[in-house]
């Protein structure tokens, strides 16, 4: 774990915001496998980039900021 | 990924189809499939008078925006449960149905039935003066809501109601059903409930073969706001834990819950199984409200709301009217 997030501190990383949790993802990979590695569904979300819907094969730049929507409602 | 259908970038991938779409194609394919869907199943024309049941969600929102875009003669219903929460989470929903109603000019009509002003107490409370639910209102609720749903549309000469269940409802419905192998239920589960003589509204369900991610994606592309949280009341329900399990099995197998739900409408169709058998089930007319009941004297939701006003009659702070 401490690995992990030695890797995150000397990488550039992008940020995924679900509900109210923040997600340090390292740059590079696709919003799929970030919302993946972060144990999340991503049948479950929509990406949302500076305002607008995103495919999710999207590749994550250093400082992006993504915005999960939860899609799952009902009871 | 670009757009299947013009070079721009495209908003949302549908794995299960194979399909990327921009923001443009997206809204025009989701209003053209709802209007297949409508023609195929046979749920309503342009000559019917359609009630749609909205509770400020992004399915319920969407699909009146959806059959008002396609020129259907839509009205909408809303009911005010007063459920709280924390959150004020009815008061927040109907602000989101107000607001809908009034981007879109004069010309639409909301009808409001708000519960506790109507029956003297909100359904929480209604769901702690009696026993049903277990200590949990979504009983009490379901049951509340279909009574006045028929009602407005049998009472306003409505031809048919829609509801916003989409393909995430309708097949975690269809699993939770399967694995209690619940054959009343599977009998009665479909995306069109034919109107009775004794007077149930005819049901239909024109997002069903959409995928909830596919209708949360209309309601932003579409500039709709609706209720982002969830009901207060839905945390931990089996419906949502049976919605995660199929989400978990489409990541691997893309178009799963689809295929699970529509083989089980073509098995039905093809081999006779599950039919409805609304013909054996006899209906009987409630003496106190005059809506179609199994159970020869009072229906469920007379019964119920009978012991809450006595229920609430016995309290000092009591709030109980008669309906």
């Amino acid at each position: 774990m401490d690995e992990q997030r030695k890797m995150n501190e000397t990488k550039p990383t992008a940020t995924l915001i679900f509900r109210k949790q923040t997600f340090e993802v390292p740059a590079g990979m696709t919003i799929r496998d970030a919302i993946i590695r972060c144990e999340l569904n991503p049948e479950a979300v929509l990406a949302v980039k500076d305002g607008e819907l995103v495919t999710d094969d999207t590749h994550l730049n250093p400082g992006d900021q993504i915005k999960l929507v939860a899609t799952i409602s009902g009871g | 990924m670009k757009c299947r259908k013009c070079t721009n970038r495209a908003a949302i991938n549908m794995r299960q189809h194979k399909l990327a779409l921009c923001p443009e194609h997206f809204i025009e394919w989701v209003q053209q499939q709802t209007e297949r869907f409508i023609k195929k199943y046979r749920m309503f024309t342009r000559d019917d008078r359609v009630l749609v049941a909205v509770s400020g969600g992004k399915d319920s929102l969407a699909l009146w925006d959806i059959l008002l875009a396609l020129g259907y003669q839509a009205d909408g219903l809303y009911i005010g449960l007063g459920i709280d929460g924390g959150i004020d989470y009815s008061a927040e929903s109907h602000r989101c149905v107000q607001k809908f109603v009034e981007e879109r000019g004069d010309g639409l009509t909301l009808h409001v039935v708000d519960v506790e002003v109507l029956y003297g107490a909100s359904i929480p409370e209604a769901a702690r003066s009696v026993a049903r639910g277990r200590g949990k209102p979504c009983s009490v609720c379901g049951l509340t809501k279909r009574h006045i749903m028929n009602r407005v549309a049998r009472d306003e000469g409505y031809d048919v109601l829609a509801t916003g269940h989409n393909l995430d409802d309708e097949a975690a419905t269809l699993f939770g059903n399967t694995l209690q192998w619940a054959v009343g239920y599977l009998r009665r589960q479909g995306p069109v409930l034919p109107a009775s003589a004794q007077g149930l509204a005819r049901k239909v369900k024109p997002l069903f073969r959409f995928y909830e991610r596919e209708m949360a994606a209309y309601a932003l592309l579409r500039g709709i706001e609706y209720i982002y949280d969830e009901c207060p009341y839905a945390a931990g329900a089996t419906s949502i834990r049976h919605k995660e399990l199929l989400n978990e099995l489409e990541i691997s197998s893309p178009g799963a819950k689809l295929q699970f739900y529509l083989h089980f409408l073509q098995a039905r169709e093809q081999y006779g199984i599950f039919q409805p058998q609304d013909s054996t089930v006899e209906l009987h007319t409630c003496p106190t409200c005059g809506q179609p009941t199994t159970n020869p004297e009072q229906c469920s939701f007379c019964r119920t709301w009978e012991r809450v006003r006595e229920q609430m009659t016995k309290r000092p702070t009591a709030k109980a009217t008669n309906p």
